[in-house]
């Protein structure tokens, strides 16, 4: 008998699932779908060193075309899921055609969260998903005079960062008090916020977007609610995205800012699963959705592991990077409620850790051109390791020590 | 083109030809190589690119630099003299052939 698993998704998440059920020795068929008519390949790249010009679109894909082939992985692009028939299990796709699974993997993603404001749609409105928006990007980022960017998460300071080497007058817009407040400390959003002023961009926080202005259908600026125009003859939203649950919902299967899943990322239909950004898990004490490599890597391996026979709940440490004006920010754990925080390392010198607590426990860490900090503070967090804030703030504390007095 | 062969840990050889200006990563993971993971994509960040370089070909390649020192010292497996991160090790020009080993495990 041999089981097949069909996933919907060519991301991160679908391709990961794809290759480590290979890995775990699956031997049926597996099938990818993706409605994207070309190769997987990597979206990190396409706010930062590619968009510097430092990587060739050539070098995103995950893997050369032959070794699908080789791993008996069958990938179809340019093909829409559009329908889940649980009784008999099959997906319905665009064209008509029915496909049988035994078991489904959801790794369908997010898309961008459109602005929700008056002129939207204007001509030189970008946004930064696809490689197609990335391409259409980079190629007004050489004509514009002035650029405003809507949001001041990861990707609009990505952008920033880019914008700025180019030499094109930058400006944020954020609606918060302070950069990426949703996903790091004071500490790291007050850093990058001088890194970024130092840089040229002008940064405007607690500014809400009222509408965008335009002329003869091309965006001329952006107007906050204050009344105030921001100038722009390009503007880039990064807003943050929304899931795609739209197959999940349709199929009766439990959604809420995601597709929920249990501990071992099954639906509320057994021979389904979710993964990657679309996905919303069990974390400790709360439910979570998280959009980043690691997650959607793990979380493939997770399902593997589940198909295969051997599943445990997914309790993987999330991390995540950025890198801003050649200062990396790797973020291990999860920040959220944190209620204490100590500073490692030297901020003048732009290398150093933020350790944060959360009644009393060590929950994450941000570490600022500290790499091998945060591959310690990944052990630590996994093992539940107690460091105190007062002993992190003493003369002589190093991550490192800690971490090699786990393992010893 | 240079012949890049790496070892895995139970001994499994795997030979590639690799462009100059492309990295050892980068050709492993295009080519599907187990064994290497490259969470990263090659931005030094996540050490699980790991390999041991064989010493007759260590000088091919541009010394270790701070940032790659300070992930040798928290890679999964032990770190050795050959250690490198091959994310960190680009083909050049002229090279006629290159061998690595793999760990037993990347993270
Ligand atoms: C510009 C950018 C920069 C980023 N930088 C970082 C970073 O530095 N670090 C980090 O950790 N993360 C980063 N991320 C986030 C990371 O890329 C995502 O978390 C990750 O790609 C999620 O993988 P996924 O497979 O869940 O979803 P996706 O990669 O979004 O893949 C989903 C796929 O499903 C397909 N699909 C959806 N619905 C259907 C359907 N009905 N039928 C067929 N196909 C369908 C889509 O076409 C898509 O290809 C970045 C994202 C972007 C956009
Ligand atoms: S690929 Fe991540 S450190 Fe080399």
């Amino acid at each position: 008998m041999s089981e097949r698993v069909v996933i919907v998704g060519a991301g991160h998440a679908g391709i990961s699932t794809a290759f480590e059920l290979r890995e775990a020795g699956f031997a049926g068929p597996v099938v990818v779908l993706d409605q994207a008519g070309h190769e997987p390949y990597e979206r990190p790249p396409l706010s930062k060193a590619w968009l510097a010009g430092a990587v060739s679109t050539g070098e995103l894909a995950f893997r050369g075309p032959e070794v699908y082939a080789r791993r008996r992985i069958e990938l179809r692009t340019g093909v829409r899921v559009s329908a889940i028939d649980r009784g008999p299990r099959e997906v319905v796709t665009a064209d008509g055609a029915r496909l049988p699974y035994d078991h489904l993997v959801l790794a369908t993603g997010a898309r961008p969260r459109a602005l929700p404001v008056p002129g939207a749609g204007l001509a030189g409105v970008h946004r930064l998903h696809t490689l197609a928006d990335a391409l259409a990007l980079r190629a007004a980022l050489d004509g514009a005079r002035a650029l405003a960017i809507v949001g001041g998460g990861f990707i609009g300071l990505e952008v920033a960062a880019a914008a700025r080497k180019r030499g094109v007058p930058t400006t944020v817009v954020e609606a918060a008090p302070r950069l990426m407040r949703r996903v790091v400390s004071e500490p790291v959003s007050a850093f990058y916020h001088r890194l970024h002023e130092e840089a040229g961009c002008v940064i405007r926080t607690e500014a809400a977007v009222g509408a965008l202005t335009g002329e003869d259908g091309h965006v001329t600026g952006v107007r906050l609610a204050d009344g105030a125009t921001v100038p722009a003859d390009m503007v880039v939203a990064g807003i943050g995205v929304v899931p795609e649950t739209g197959l999940a919902g349709a199929a009766g299967l439990a959604t809420g800012d995601g597709v929920l899943v249990d501990e071992a990322l099954r639906t509320s239909d057994p021979a389904v699963f979710a993964v990657g950004d679309c996905a919303r898990f069990p974390l400790g004490e709360a439910m979570v959705r998280l959009e980043s490599v690691q997650n959607a890597a793990d979380q493939g391996r997770a399902v593997a592991a589940a198909i295969t026979g051997d599943a445990r709940p997914y309790r993987d440490v999330p991390w995540f990077w950025t890198d801003q004006h050649g200062c990396k920010l790797q973020i291990a754990g999860i920040a959220t409620g944190a209620d204490e925080w100590a500073v490692v390392g030297d901020v003048q010198e732009r290398r150093f850790t933020v350790l944060c607590w959360r009644r009393g426990a060590l929950v994450a860490g941000e570490s600022v051109n500290r790499p091998a900090d945060h591959l310690a503070l990944r052990r630590l967090i996994a093992a539940k390791a107690s460091i105190s804030p007062a002993a992190a703030r003493a003369g002589g504390f190093t991550l490192k020590d800690h971490a090699r007095s786990l393992a010893g | 083109m240079a012949e890049v062969t790496l070892i895995s840990h139970s001994g499994t050889r795997t030979t590639l030809e690799v462009p100059p200006g492309t990295s050892v990563m980068r050709a492993a993971i295009a080519n599907g190589v187990r064994g290497i993971y490259a969470e990263c994509g090659g931005d030094t960040m996540c050490a699980t690119c790991h390999v041991y370089v064989d010493p007759e070909f260590a000088g091919l390649f541009p010394p270790v630099n701070e940032d790659e020192d300070e992930m040798l010292e928290a890679t999964a497996c032990d770190r050795l003299p050959s250690s490198r991160l091959s994310c960190r090790l680009t083909i050049p020009d002229g090279c006629g052939a290159v061998v690595v080993r793999l760990p037993e495990s990347q993270r």
